[in-house]
């Protein structure tokens, strides 16, 4: 009798504590995420502006995809696509810079037999930008290459000579893009090497000693050895920036002169920002914006998801045999 | 004999080859090295430099390795009331700006700290029905974005007159699935849940276990997330300038200072404007020159565990 008491009470009695201590985490999980995620899915079918209470079903999404017959329909289709593409530019333009050089880092950085010099120095001097308030570079670079001759830039170039009037680093096409991608290059290659370099520690030297005695090159070792061990890692970075790269926001967004944003840096992200934040908000365009790119990060992280389990799992089976 | 020292010198002679060309590879290695911390550190030191120099030098010579003599005169034209008519007291006020932003940044890091403390604790001493989906469930939510949910998070927050207030800027840091997982990784290396009996035993309350046993020994991991969180809400723009609609100067953080005075057209006094920049980013530098090698630990931390 006793025994039979004492039991169920010894099991039953903690879990609610349980359920207690992880309720804060959900309960402001719900409230600040889920409920706003639901809600910007309801405001996605809803109007915008004025008419933001009407339901209009999926016009916002037709319009942003394919346009329509009124000019409203066709000139938020072309600033959507041209968002869409400007983030996809500038996210490959500053990945493909920050990756090449931050692998190239790791692989030094982690080198047995050619040791660097000061390599803890390099390393809290690489990670700095990562620290800065994103809002202070844009305002930094947005001083250094100022379009007219007062930028910083453009007056050493005129001082020197080597040009005659001054450059829109900011307002051109493609010397703004550049900017960007070197603004978040400059940013980020150090994080990326930090974590690439973490990756290549876990790796055994046993492995390169008996390459070497094998008579493998450098290349030939980073190639069969260092990549394939990388792989976990390396597609943590991938997924990390390319969900990184779609909120692109800050330096984008600041990097104008004047009060309009630049066309040519208009990402997604600041789509989104600049419709739902203007004094009477569309909020139907940037909801339907947002579930778009929703569904994009989705896919993109479970495709290289995927890409990284698929071939893996074919090994795993066979050890398992 | 004679073949012995042949064979002996050719070796040495690989081997001293060998030592060359290792020589030669990491000179090469550090060259590019001190380059790139060059690049790295170049636009910071403008930045640093610029804001102690006169706005017509800067104008007239672009770009200088050497510090001016008007950081005075600059500091004094940011805090002047008349200068600019009013331009710079109007856009950019330094103490509103590190009072909003520390409150900000210090609430919303003790709040995702400990908050996901506890959330870790309860998910790795307890068992309970839903313990793993909901472990699952934090793994699974931690790369969405913040901007996809912006646009129903401000319409709520309009909604429920939320707006121009610090309270949805720091709750929502209750719910960190990030720091929830680490702590979780570091729990399970280095948490014995024995210890959790023990206390029981000793009559030591469920709570009380947690605040006397529990967080004293998951200090480490705090500290190294406490840190990131304090930056990354420092350096936050986008969820304060979307959420403070009215864009009051006494409710600006530091970023949407340095936002409101590079919009503002009729400011053209640049030594001020890079020495306003400046300014932004120094307490978050100064941390960084105390805790870096901490910090630097900290982002490989992460990711052996992520």
């Amino acid at each position: 009798m006793q025994k039979s008491q004492k039991k169920p009470a010894k099991m039953v009695s903690y879990a609610k504590y349980g359920y207690m201590f992880i309720a804060p985490f959900f309960i402001a999980y719900a409230f600040f995420m889920i409920y706003p995620l639901i809600n910007t899915f309801i405001l996605s079918f809803k109007g915008n502006g004025a008419t933001v209470d009407e339901w209009v079903g999926f016009q916002n999404y037709q319009w942003l995809l394919f346009g329509g017959e009124q000019r409203a329909a066709n000139s938020i289709q072309n600033e959507f696509w041209t968002s869409m593409g400007n983030t996809v530019i500038l996210w490959v333009g500053n990945f493909v810079i920050q990756l090449v050089l931050s692998l190239l880092l790791a692989v030094w950085f982690s080198d047995v037999r050619i040791k660097i010099k000061g390599t803890g120095f390099f390393k809290v001097v690489m990670y700095l930008p990562n620290i800065i308030t994103a809002a202070s570079v844009a305002g930094m670079f947005l001083m250094l290459f100022g379009n007219s001759k007062f930028g910083a830039i453009n007056s050493l170039l005129l001082n020197w000579g080597w040009l005659q009037d001054a450059f829109p680093f900011i307002n051109n096409e493609w010397s703004g893009r550049i900017l960007v991608m070197f603004i978040q290059s400059w940013m980020w290659f150090g994080n990326t090497t930090l974590l690439l370099m973490s990756g290549i520690f876990g790796i055994d030297p046993a492995i390169y000693e008996a390459a070497s005695i094998d008579g493998s090159s450098g290349m030939h070792m980073f190639f069969r050895i260092t990549m394939p061990i990388l792989k976990p890692i390396f597609i943590y970075v991938v997924i990390t920036s390319l969900i990184g790269g779609l909120q692109m926001f800050d330096i984008p967004y600041l990097l104008h002169e004047g009060t309009t944003i630049r066309p040519t840096l208009e990402t997604g992200a600041v789509f989104i920002y600049k419709y739902f934040h203007q004094v009477s908000p569309n909020y139907g365009y940037s909801a339907a914006a947002s579930i778009v790119l929703f569904i994009l990060t989705a896919v993109l992280g479970i495709i290289i998801y995927r890409f990284n389990t698929d071939s893996t799992a074919p090994k795993k089976r066979k050890a398992a045999k | 004999m004679a073949n012995k020292t042949a064979t002996l010198n050719s070796t040495s002679l690989r081997e001293r080859e060998y030592a060359r060309k290792i020589r030669a590879q990491a000179i090469i290695r550090f060259i590019v090295c001190v380059i790139i911390t060059i690049i790295s550190l170049l636009p910071i030191y403008i930045l640093v430099i610029n804001a102690t120099r006169e706005s017509n030098d800067i104008i007239t010579q672009g770009v200088s390795f050497l510090p001016g003599g008007s950081l005075i005169d600059n500091i004094n034209t940011l805090f002047d009331p008349e200068a600019a008519g009013g331009a710079y007291v109007r856009s950019y006020n330094l103490w509103y700006g590190y009072r909003n932003s520390l409150i900000i940044a210090i609430c919303s890091t003790v709040l995702s700290v400990f908050f996901s403390g506890l959330t870790a604790y309860g998910l790795t001493v307890y068992d309970f029905k839903f313990k793993k989906a909901a472990t699952t469930f934090i793994l699974a939510i931690m790369m969405i974005p913040t901007q996809v949910v912006s646009t129903g998070f401000l319409e709520f927050m309009v909604s429920i007159k939320l707006y121009d207030n610090y309270i949805p800027l720091i709750l929502p840091s209750i719910a960190s699935p990030a720091v929830v997982f680490f702590i979780l990784q570091y729990m399970k290396s280095s948490f014995p849940t024995e210890i959790v009996e023990a206390a029981r035993i000793d009559g030591c309350g469920e709570f009380m276990t947690f605040i006397r046993i529990a967080l004293p020994m998951l200090r480490p991991a705090f500290a190294v997330q406490a840190i990131f969180a304090f930056v990354a809400s420092w350096n936050n723009y986008y969820t304060p300038s979307m959420l403070l609609l009215s864009n009051k100067i006494e409710q600006r953080t530091m970023p949407m200072m340095v936002s409101a005075i590079l919009g503002n057209d009729k400011i053209s006094n640049f030594g001020v404007n890079y020495l306003a920049v400046a300014l932004s980013i120094l307490p978050v530098v100064i941390i960084y020159l105390c805790l870096s090698k901490f910090i630097v630990k900290g982002v490989a931390l992460g990711a052996v565990k992520g």
